[in-house]
């Protein structure tokens, strides 16, 4: 489709960029900045509504973009993702009035950047949507400017993320190199027929290490900790689902479309990745004293097991990717704002401050015991759906290794979650003062806490939803 | 309906609790009580409803519930888990009456000890393994929180090693359950179905057997899993180690009657040898350990762990008299151990120590209690009249059947068995009055309502075994016939 006719189809993005420029522009004028961050949220699910389903597939601008049930799966989970986060930033104290309209405009611009993830379908489009989301997002993780580990994060982000980028970027040339074409169906037909040679499965490989920079797969995991322990939390708690939520995305895009027949290859590779991911990420959060860190280890353990789906790549498998993501993400933003608001009242992130949480605040201490048992995995909550999914792909793939390292992660996993549950519970708070509990915050609590419960008992919907997404 | 109600309407009270403030202490205490005695009510509804004759599922209830997996919400009873559905609600209320004199963070403690309820009794009815799986699961967080908040010194260690013990072997079990389904065509977690048609391999009735093992073994605790059961029975309130000896344990041997035996019986019985031998060192260490005890508590969680070795002993041999002792068992181990766990929170209550040296003479201050402490110890050590001893001598007499050797040494278990109790009985209720407990209130009628129904139970199936063996003794026959076992 050219231009002209594909501009109906994109009319959530333009709205999405209308919103992130309106909001700078007003930023000039506007005092309050608070509307700011409302106007931005009216705009994020304004654009929602926007979201066209198309009965088949529909290329876009001369085929740089694919709109089909799969990018709508992801451009809703994005702006779901966006929305909590505008809730998230709206109640956050760490940041200056005088950045704060520019904080809500670049969270528009980087719900863009997302929802073209969701729908590239042509290597340099999936290039340019990854380098500009993860631009937005080094400019968020430096956001505290004052804030000498928020500038440490930012930095940090930028030279690895460039590294990655770069490393991918080679792959992507050699893959057009060697196919002639940048397009993922085209590519496919191209792979097909030559089959995977040695470059291929090079540049194959070289492209796999920029995407698992994206999910913070290990060993492609060590800018995270610090990344998402420096950054402004609302902020680390986008990071640790959206771009991993997208990145999951394309990884399984360009495999699924172009190398699906190379499946022994990738799969092994993938394999691997995975018990590393999890594993790494699992036994280091054991030793962490810092909520927030604790949760950035988290974080990459569960991309180990959201792999697992991918690795199995069965109807099952995949499924589970998707609807693992969706819990994920619901259940992570929980707990960041949880965190979110003991940092408020706090002002320290030390797993420590969260002694008898149970008895100043029961509900916040309930739902991050909830959100803890979800990311556990333990039934009936979101996470458990998830988990079941993966695990039964990789039974069904016989990747019955994996499934055994997978299983004795999640008793680690276990115990580092019930660490600060203890502390919540078993530990007497050290003062009584009450827990202030900002409407926005409460909201995106209430949303997280009812879907995350929802989810684990009447899964139905979403695994309806994550069948019929995935169009290839 | 009757078991979707007797499953749910803990987690209704639940939530009327969690609504209720926390200041009305006396409120949530009727309301939990309520709850359970209702509970018990259905329970007790459904055994009388319960045809023993019928060997099948009874008072199913099927609904799809993830029609994409082929999950069913599907319950339903037999003669295995009939009993087990009466003890949980007997003791489920019994213990809840126990926990009145809960005193710290009331709201939180009935709220936990309601879904508790609520995840023991899934546990039970359930007939599909997502369904089992998921109310397995549901157990051990309450669980957690109430070891860790109202249990004794070590609270916390015993309430996280509980939790991360039986959570590493539970997703093992769930790993055999994936692959179960993916075995089967068309895929399926029905346990009905899946038994009905098991044509697998024997290499992989094996594997699945050993995956299920981990979680059932845990649970049950089989040595060497057991190192978990003493630090969480010793730390936990009265009433959560009533439920945990009683109900818990149970859950780890009826895993294996439900799931493990109809659905791979060739890699059950593969492996019966190990189960024995395992069941033996079980009973004997147990023993020896529980003979070392000073700690009354401690010497009851052991005697556990000897105890359960019977049972797993007369699963282990696929006899008729094996397996209706193992089933009974589990019914008289659940009766008496709660028992015993009640009477020493009578005692501990009063004197705020567990220290079975620091008694003594109890037996001429407080007799009722001590008259009852020794019906219990009595039928725990297994002397004929009371229901210990039937079931017991129904394992060995099974056993006798396959494995003469290990039954022999086994018996060593019931020679220990007296020695402990009677032991403790001579340090707690005879000798010279220890002078500090000269003013030890007697046991008062709260108390004597949670102990008994229980007496009255042990006594009766002592007398009169026959009734509760014929409730389930089908079913357990039905299951030996279709595992090839022997019908004796």
């Amino acid at each position: 489709m050219n231009v002209l006719q594909s501009l109906p189809f994109f009319t959530t993005e333009i709205i999405l960029i209308a919103t992130g420029f309106v909001v700078l522009l007003l930023d000039l004028f506007v005092g309050n900045k608070k509307a700011l961050g409302y106007l931005t949220l009216a705009g994020v699910i304004a654009s929602a509504f926007f979201v066209h389903v198309p009965q088949a597939p529909q290329p876009l601008f001369f085929g740089y973009f694919l709109v089909d049930a799969y990018s709508v799966f992801f451009k809703l989970a994005a702006l779901g993702i966006l929305a909590i986060t505008i809730l998230m930033a709206l109640a956050y104290k760490g940041i200056s009035a005088k950045q704060e309209g520019e904080m809500y405009a670049l969270i528009a611009f980087l719900g863009m950047g997302l929802i073209l993830m969701g729908s590239a379908s042509n290597l340099l489009m999936i290039f340019l949507s990854i380098e500009f989301v993860s631009l937005t997002s080094y400019i968020l993780a430096g956001f505290q400017k004052q804030n000498p580990s928020s500038n440490e994060a930012a930095l940090k982000y930028l030279l690895f993320g460039s590294v990655a980028s770069g490393v991918m970027l080679y792959g992507m040339s050699l893959i057009f190199g060697l196919t002639g074409t940048m397009d993922l169906q085209g590519i496919r037909d191209a792979v097909f027929a030559s089959g995977l040679g040695q470059l291929l499965s090079l540049a194959l490989v070289l492209m796999l290490v920029g995407f698992a920079f994206k999910i913070s797969a290990a060993p492609f995991h060590m800018w995270a900790p610090d990344v998402y322990t420096g950054a402004p939390t609302p902020v680390t708690a986008f990071l640790t689902v959206g771009p991993k939520a997208l990145g999951f995305a394309i990884l399984l895009r360009v495999l699924m479309t172009s190398f699906a027949p190379f499946i022994y290859y990738w799969s092994v590779i993938l394999a691997v990745l995975s018990a590393l991911t999890m594993t790494v990420g699992n036994v280091i959060a054991v030793s962490q004293t810092n909520i927030k860190r604790l949760l950035a280890y988290s974080s990459i353990a569960q991309a180990g097991y959201i792999l697992m789906g991918v690795v199995a790549a069965s109807q099952i498998g995949l499924s589970g990717v998707l609807i693992y993501l969706v819990a994920y993400a619901l259940t992570n933003l929980g707990a960041f704002i949880v965190v979110i608001l003991a940092a408020n009242q706090f002002g320290t992130e030390d797993i420590e401050s969260y002694a008898g949480l149970a008895k100043r605040a029961p509900f916040l201490a309930l739902a991050l015991t909830v959100f803890f048992i979800s990311l556990a995995g333990i039934p009936p909550l979101a996470g458990y759906i998830g988990k079941f999914y993966v695990f039964a792909g990789v039974i069904q793939g016989h990747f019955y290794g994996l499934a055994v390292i997978a299983a004795l992660n999640s008793a680690v996993a276990a115990f580092y979650y019930f660490k600060v549950v203890k502390q919540m519970y078993f530990t007497e708070p050290k003062d009584s003062i009450p827990m202030a509990k900002p409407l926005p915050l409460m909201t995106a609590l209430v949303i997280t806490f009812a879907g995350v419960l929802i989810l684990g008992v009447f899964p139905v919907p979403l695994i309806e939803l994550a069948r019929v997404s995935l169009s290839f | 309906m009757i078991l979707s109600a007797a499953v749910f309407l803990p987690i209704a009270g639940m939530i009327a609790i969690l609504l209720t403030p926390k200041t009305q202490v006396k409120l949530i205490r009727q309301i939990a009580i309520g709850v359970s005695a209702v509970v018990f009510l259905l329970s007790a509804i459904a055994t009388l409803q319960f045809d023993s004759g019928n060997t099948g599922m009874q008072l199913v209830e099927k609904v799809a519930w993830i029609p994409q997996m082929n999950v069913f919400y599907h319950l339903g009873v037999d003669g295995i888990s009939i009993p087990m559905v009466f003890l949980t609600g007997l003791l489920g209320l019994l213990a809840c009456v126990a926990s009145y004199n809960i005193e710290v963070r009331v709201k939180e403690y009935f709220a936990l000890y309601l879904l508790l309820l609520t995840g023991m009794m899934g546990t039970f009815v359930a007939l599909d393994l997502f369904l089992f799986y998921v109310f397995w699961e549901i157990v051990l967080v309450p669980m957690y929180f109430l070891i860790g908040i109202w249990g004794g010194p070590r609270k916390e260690y015993a309430a996280i090693k509980f939790f991360l013990y039986t959570l590493a072997g539970s997703i093992f079990m769930l790993l055999g359950i994936l692959a179960l389904y993916f075995k089967s065509e068309p895929h399926t977690f029905d346990m009905v179905q899946l038994a009905a048609n098991h044509a697998y391999s024997l290499g992989f009735q094996k594997i699945i057997f050993l995956a299920l093992f981990f979680g059932f073994a845990i649970k049950v605790p089989i040595w060497p899993f057991h190192t978990w059961l003493p630090d969480a029975h010793v730390e936990a309130p009265t009433p959560i180690s009533v439920i945990l000896a009683g109900i818990l344990l149970k859950m780890g041997t009826y895993g294996f009657l439900r799931i493990s035996y109809p659905l791979v019986p060739d890699g059950a019985r593969w492996f019966g040898i190990y189960m024995a031998i395992l069941a033996l060192i079980g009973i004997v260490y147990g023993g020896f350990v529980a003979l070392a005890q000073t700690d009354f508590k401690k010497m009851v969680a052991y005697s556990s762990v000897s105890h359960m070795g019977f049972v797993i002993l007369g699963l282990s041999v696929f006899t008729y008299s094996g397996f209706d002792g193992a089933v009974l068992q589990m019914f008289n181990h659940g009766t008496i151990t709660a028992g015993l766990f009640l009477l020493v929170g009578v005692l501990y209550d009063r004197t705020h120590t567990r220290d079975m040296n620091s008694f003594g003479g109890l037996g001429a201050r407080v007799p009722v209690y001590a008259a009852i402490l020794t019906v219990f110890s009595l039928a725990s050590l297994g002397l004929p009249g009371f229901s210990g001893f039937v079931s017991e001598f129904l394992c060995l007499l099974g056993s006798f059947t396959v494995y003469k050797v290990i039954t022999i040494v086994s018996c060593i278990g019931i020679i220990l068995g007296a020695s402990y109790l009677l032991y403790m009985m001579q340090r707690v209720l005879l000798g010279p009055l220890n002078p500090k407990w000269k003013e030890l209130p007697e046991i008062n009628g709260r108390e004597l309502f949670t102990l008994i129904p229980l007496m009255v139970i042990i006594l009766l199936i002592g007398i009169f075994p026959q009734g509760m063996l014929n409730l389930f003794g089908p079913t357990t026959h039905a299951l030996v016939d279709a595992m090839g076992g022997i019908a004796r």
